[in-house]
């Protein structure tokens, strides 16, 4: 074990597999030289050469349009986005060309690309840098959507994207880059795909969130403790597939549902959790499923972002409200 | 880079072959470039033909009439029902028959958009595949087990990044082969046009690309589309070369072609190729281009088809007569024929399909949902 905050997770895994397989080539904007704005290609190129680490124009759809030449070539491209908000500037390019290549070819082509992109607010960025989009991307058949909440698994889950044959989205907490840090397994270390974390076991409510909001969520339900409520906390950690198993299993248990997403509460990727729980469980189910979320506006000016990420107190108030009901 | 670009400008000769007379080489000027041309409208030379075989030549013609005719079969089969939406190429057989020629079929990749059959044929798609395809069936996606063939683009320009991408990737990996990739006019104004060339450009990536002018974007007119004279000038502004040829002469095409595959093998980068031509039909069986066409438009591009003025040229090479025509007509039946034979043959689709082939291992919800399908699939029998 290492201990590391998410964002040496990430460059150590890239790394790690760049040694592994000379077929893993990484690209996107200010990757090379710079070493990423968050520094996670720090030191790759001079490390791998200029021939597997890419510096790219400002060309989101061109960027992820190349990859998807790349990967035609016989590469394995690994992709940064700088910021997710700046990733629609190249959207078409993903579900509708990158995600869906292996169907509409009945499998001849095929794309081993990963994209990665930091997401969420929480450091005072500029406009557009801080976004949580994820449900735009969940949206994509053919493109599987992660989102880990701690060093380990984003190392298991970006090496597992790396290695799959298909294409991965990985959304990166911007907030945990530095924040989060814990021990990641020394050599291979693979998360697989649709299978959540239990956080904290419990048995009075089932909170479920993912990346950022899970640490939000652990505040929550250590504040219930103290109100002698037990709260069982779930990290999805893969959006798309979604573990439908640990969902029935975990609000079997607790009869009680409360999803946590820090992007707009309309349309968010907490409805489909949501719809999923009323599907898998609904006999279990002792109050209303419900959401806490962002509000239903853009990301709001810095000054004012602490009143729009949801934060333990309405997490909590949700809690009680689930309990009473 | 710019040397190259400066080499294009027009000698005080070149300008004179700009008012008419003979274009022997590229001939361009800040804001207009002149179309190269080789055959005129009657087939005679006007310019330095390329070396190609004799029977390569008759190959070229039989491929274009195949395509002439192709039209026609398929506009009536989508007037019975039998296939989908079917984007006619009349008028553009030089343009495509000419860049297929000019590339190694063999060793390069071929990256196309939608209007691109006969070059499509030309990398060993069977003409019934194409035809499952435009019927919707699912065996229409099937790509020829080469490799070098990508499926066919509908959404404009979006091919461009992918087609920079395999040619840049193939030469960081010193893979043989260049790329090519075709689009029209319309999708030349697409951002993908952009963001790829600009790529392309810094990547210095092996690549042929080659925009089907046809003048027509569904039913804007390339005036309304962009206020530039030329699709090709732009290639100034990606540091690289970019060339006009008569899209309606096979030779020209073939010839701007070879030279581009030539740089782009010798790791001079890209070249833009603007073959203007044009569309002599619809834009697809969905439209109606008398709504928007003038109309004299069919008897002013009646006088520059680019199959009358080849076969006149291999006429006058002795390369081709009346017997020829007729025997053409009835290979090309021969290969329609044949081809809606397998087609028509061909089983419909089992509804399981529909959920392969999207990841190399299904998920859970996908596995409920072919389990879904089929159940539901059963009921109903």
């Amino acid at each position: 074990m290492t201990g590391m905050n998410m964002v040496e997770a990430v460059r150590s895994t890239l790394e790690a597999e760049m040694r592994r397989d000379e077929r893993v080539v990484l690209l996107g904007e200010d990757v090379g030289k710079s070493g990423g704005v968050f520094r996670a290609t720090d030191r790759l190129q001079t490390e791998f050469g200029t021939d597997r680490v890419f510096d790219m124009p400002t060309s989101e759809a061109g960027i992820i349009g190349a990859a998807v030449g790349l990967a035609g070539a016989g590469l394995v491209p690994v992709v940064e986005m700088q910021f997710l908000g700046f990733t629609q500037q190249g959207f078409h390019q993903l579900g509708n060309q990158l995600a869906r290549m292996r169907y509409r070819t009945n499998g001849a082509l095929t794309m081993p690309v990963t994209i990665r992109a930091p997401f969420g607010g929480g450091v005072r960025t500029p406009e557009l840098h801080s976004d949580a989009f994820e449900a735009l991307f969940a949206h994509n058949p053919g493109m599987r959507l992660v989102a880990p909440a701690t060093a380990a698994d984003m190392k298991g889950l970006l090496a597992t994207a790396i290695r799959d044959p298909d294409p991965i989205f990985v959304l990166e907490p911007l907030r945990g880059y530095r924040l989060v840090r814990d021990d990641v397994p020394d050599g291979d270390h693979l998360v697989p795909f649709g299978k959540a974390r239990i956080a904290r076991e419990g048995t009075d409510v089932t909170i479920i969130a993912w990346s950022a909001m899970v640490q939000v969520a652990m505040e929550a339900a250590a504040a219930a403790a103290e109100q002698g409520i037990d709260v069982q906390v779930i990290d999805l950690r893969s959006l798309v597939p979604l573990d439908c198993d640990t969902l029935r299993e975990a609000v079997a248990r607790t009869g009680r549902a409360i999803v946590v997403q820090e992007a707009p509460y309309t349309g968010g990727f907490a409805g489909e959790v949501a719809a999923t729980v009323a599907e898998e469980a609904f006999l279990h189910l002792e109050a209303p499923v419900t959401r806490v979320g962002g509000y239903d506006i853009p990301f709001p000016m810095p000054q004012l972002e602490d009143h729009y990420i949801p934060d333990a107190r309405r997490i909590l108030r949700a809690i009680r409200a689930a309990v009473d009901f | 880079m710019l040397t190259a670009i400066a080499d294009t400008l027009p000698s005080t000769a070149e300008k004179d072959v700009m008012n008419g007379t003979i274009t022997p080489n590229a001939s361009a000027s800040a804001d207009k470039l002149t179309p190269v041309r080789i055959l005129d409208e009657n087939g005679m030379l006007v310019g330095e033909p390329p070396q190609i075989e004799p029977e390569r030549l008759r190959a070229m013609l039989r491929l274009m009439m195949l395509g002439r005719r192709l039209d026609q079969k398929a506009i009536s089969l989508q007037r019975r029902g039998k296939l989908g939406t079917y984007p006619p190429l009349s008028g553009q057989e030089a343009a495509s028959v000419g860049t297929a020629y000019a590339m190694d079929a063999e060793v390069d990749h071929f990256v196309p958009q939608y209007r691109e059959q006969l070059t499509m044929l030309h990398w060993g798609l069977p003409l019934s595949t194409y035809l499952l395809q435009r019927m919707g069936h699912p065996a229409g996606s099937a790509l020829p087990s080469h490799g070098r063939l990508w499926p066919q683009q509908v959404a404009l320009g979006a091919h461009l990044p992918h087609a920079v991408g395999l040619a840049w990737g193939m030469r960081l990996q010193g893979k043989p082969g260049v790329v090519l990739t075709q689009f029209g006019d319309g999708a030349s104004n697409e951002g993908d046009f952009h963001e790829a060339c600009n790529i392309a450009g810094v990547k210095r990536a092996p690549l042929v690309m080659v925009c089907q002018n046809n003048g027509w974007a569904i039913s804007i007119p390339w005036h309304e589309q962009s206020a530039a004279e030329s699709v090709a000038l732009r290639a100034a502004g990606y540091g690289f070369p970019g060339i006009a040829v008569d899209g309606n002469d096979v030779l020209a095409v073939y010839s701007a072609v070879a030279d581009a595959r030539t740089r782009a093998e010798a790791g001079d980068g890209p070249t833009l190729i603007e073959a203007r031509c044009h569309r002599l039909g619809a834009h697809s069986t969905a439209d109606d281009p008398k709504r928007y066409r003038p109309a004299d438009f069919d008897d002013q591009a009646a006088k520059v088809d680019p199959i009358h003025r080849f076969r006149a040229y291999l006429v006058g090479l002795g390369q081709w007569d009346d017997t020829a025509d007729t025997d053409t007509i009835a290979w090309c039946d021969d290969q329609i024929v044949t081809a809606v034979a397998e087609f028509d043959a061909t089983p419909t689709p089992d509804p399981g399909q529909m959920l392969q082939h999207l990841y190399a291992e299904p998920d859970m919800r996908l596995r409920r949902q072919q389990e879904e399908l089929r159940s539901s699939i059963e009921e109903n029998r």
